[in-house]
């Protein structure tokens, strides 16, 4: 060991960040994660005595919006410090460092802080021609994940790439891109989906993760209760419309005018968990729904192969046709019905012949 | 057994017609049916409603709650329905044995096999008469075991899978059900996949209630009646 690890705090006030913005942090991620004024001290104590946590950024298959979504993060305070703690260690798009020097960086981590490193991972590997659809220094990324992912402590999966596949894992998927989870297998892995997903759930699970120094408390799916236990639905400020039975009909009526439900023009609220409704986005500035848009599902596993976003019912694809439910349904209950109709035609028919050849038969 | 009675009817032609009743389904069978006739019928149309709702109701949000009522309707039916079922599960261990052939399916039997092609071949036209039975023919057995017994659990288990991601993660409905969601897919696809099985279970009932009927008028036994009160009445007492 060449010198100490340094705290979060060392960090912090090396960024020229006063105690006092450490506290207004501190308070206001113990709300965010739902943990109580009592855990703001916790947290800031955590900050100022603990060595920071080294985090590795790798980038497979993706858009980097969830990137582009982290670093607009609401408070200050995640931009410059959470951001930079990571960014020292490795972040392809974000480091100073290129090219070797940026492998090296890379290699240096993994080699320190063997054991102890977290993980985030944007994008997913592509596993069609030996991972050659997605390259970074050279090698194929599936290679390079994978020997991240050996000595890492745990695993973020950021956005719905790394945690369902997204899109690029779409029909007809002809990279085979998988979410990491079909990679790496024997490490705990924190899925934070949406497209991108929220900069507060993200900046948030970060800091529950360095803080505290364990992972989450996670869903079956493994994503982080705190965040995605609701479903948008769940807290829309549009759901009296939804109860009350009130819908946007078509896109330029009476009941778009006047915010009523976007059920029937296809919102995926009722099956999209995500802290949308309440977090919100751009600071608590808006989200989709509350622009008038219906919620597309993109934390959703496979939301892009659920047909029109603009759907109630969604199309099924599993037959090899596009069709919804009640199109199925009413083409097969349709059939039934003729069956049994003719059924029993034959059936009154065959009835009234072996009587009169029963009646025939009785008075010969 | 001494359930069975024999009844005397006389015959306009003077020719004597022996009836024999046996008693079927007992009192729970019968109130079993009919309050999941109820609960189905009330499941199909609120749950048709749910993905497909009305015309949107002018007014204050404040002053209506059709969603909420129609949602209502369809949760009690389906708690209904499912404590129902289990009340008829719980019959099927305790009740006459009649009560446990929709559970249990003997597909061991060769004879069973047999009947079930001589069953067939009656509703092709190609048998000319049916056989007695006591209890479910072997066609209707499978059928109702197929249709009825595997649709409705199919029903039951990603209805409550859906109803507990209302009633939030941690709540039983989840720790129950919740698995459910996973194994799909996502919740969209167990809500596609629960309104399928609607479509499955009104197939179930159109093909139940014209089988019945036909059954009724066509075959050597009475049906419909029997689910009423319980007894089962040939009409003629040849040989089966």
């Amino acid at each position: 060991m060449s010198r100490p690890v340094e705290t979060f705090y060392d960090v912090m006030r090396r960024q020229g960040i006063t105690r006092r913005s450490l506290l207004k942090y501190s308070s206001l991620t113990a709300a965010a994660l739902g943990l109580g004024p009592a855990f703001a001290p916790k947290i800031a104590h955590a900050m100022e005595t603990k060595p920071r946590t080294p985090v590795v950024w790798l980038h497979g298959l993706e858009c980097t919006c969830c990137s582009e979504s982290f670093i607009r993060s609401a408070h200050p305070l995640v931009k410059d410090v959470v951001l930079s703690m990571i960014s020292l260690d490795y972040d392809d798009t974000l480091m100073a460092a290129a090219g070797h020097q940026a492998e090296a960086a890379l290699e240096q981590t993994i080699a320190k802080y063997k054991g102890e490193y977290i993980l985030a991972v944007e994008g997913n590997p592509p596993l069609n021609e030996d991972g050659m659809f997605c390259i970074v220094g050279g090698k194929p990324f599936l290679d390079q994940l994978k020997h991240a992912a050996k000595d890492a402590k745990a695993v973020i999966a950021w956005g719905s790439c790394a945690s369902w596949g997204c899109v690029q894992a779409a029909r007809p998927n002809p990279t085979q891109a998988v979410p990491i989870h079909k990679v790496i297998t024997d490490k705990p892995i924190i899925k934070v989906p949406g497209c991108p997903p929220i900069a507060e759930v993200m900046t948030g699970v970060i800091t529950y993760m360095l803080t505290f120094g364990k992972i989450p408390e996670l869903d079956r799916q493994g994503r982080p209760k705190m965040f995605y236990g609701q479903r948008i639905h769940d807290k829309c400020y549009r759901r009296p419309h939804f109860d009350a039975g009130q819908f946007v009909e078509e896109w330029d009526d009476e009941g778009a005018r006047k915010g009523y439900c976007l059920y029937k023009v296809g919102c995926k609220g009722p099956t999209t968990y995500n802290a949308c409704s309440t977090v919100r986005w751009n600071e608590g500035v808006s989200f989709p729904i509350q622009a008038g848009h219906g919620c597309i599902g993109c934390s959703e596993d496979g939301f892009w192969d659920k047909g029109s976003f603009y759907d109630r019912l969604t199309n099924i694809q599993q037959f090899g046709i596009e069709k919804n439910a009640d199109e199925i349904g009413t083409a097969v209950a349709g059939g039934v019905g003729a069956a049994i109709a003719a059924h029993a035609a034959v059936s009154a028919i065959k009835r009234v012949t072996t009587r009169s050849q029963e009646q025939g038969e009785q008075d010969s | 057994m001494a359930l069975e009675k024999q009844l005397e009817l006389g015959d306009s032609d003077d020719r004597v017609r022996k009836q024999t009743a046996v008693y079927v389904y007992e009192a729970p069978v019968r109130l079993w049916h009919w309050v999941t006739v109820l609960c189905v019928v009330t499941l199909g149309i609120s749950g048709y409603l749910i993905g497909s709702p009305l015309p949107t109701l002018p007014g204050e949000a404040s002053d209506n709650y059709l969603m909420g009522y129609i949602r209502f309707a369809h949760f009690s039916a389906g708690y209904i329905l499912a404590i129902a079922f289990i009340g008829r599960i719980y019959w099927a261990c305790v009740g006459n044995r009649h009560s446990r052939e929709l559970f249990i399916v003997p597909v061991w039997r060769g004879r069973w096999w047999s009947e079930l092609w001589h069953e067939v071949r009656w509703y092709l036209f190609l048998a000319k008469t049916p056989k007695k039975y006591i209890g479910h023919n072997p066609l209707g057995q499978l059928a109702m075991f197929l249709f009825f017994v595997i649709g409705n659990l199919f029903m039951i288990v990603t209805g409550f899978a859906l109803y507990g991601e209302g009633l939030g993660a941690g709540s039983w409905a989840d720790q129950l059900f919740g698995w459910v969601i996973p194994l799909f897919g996502q919740s969209q696809d167990v809500h596609t996949w629960h309104h399928l099985g609607m479509w499955y279970i009104v197939i179930f009932v159109m093909t139940h209630v014209y089988v019945a009927v036909r059954e009724d008028i066509m075959s050597r036994q009475s049906l419909i009646s029997t689910m009423v009160g319980g007894w089962r009445m040939f009409k003629d007492d040849k040989p089966d």
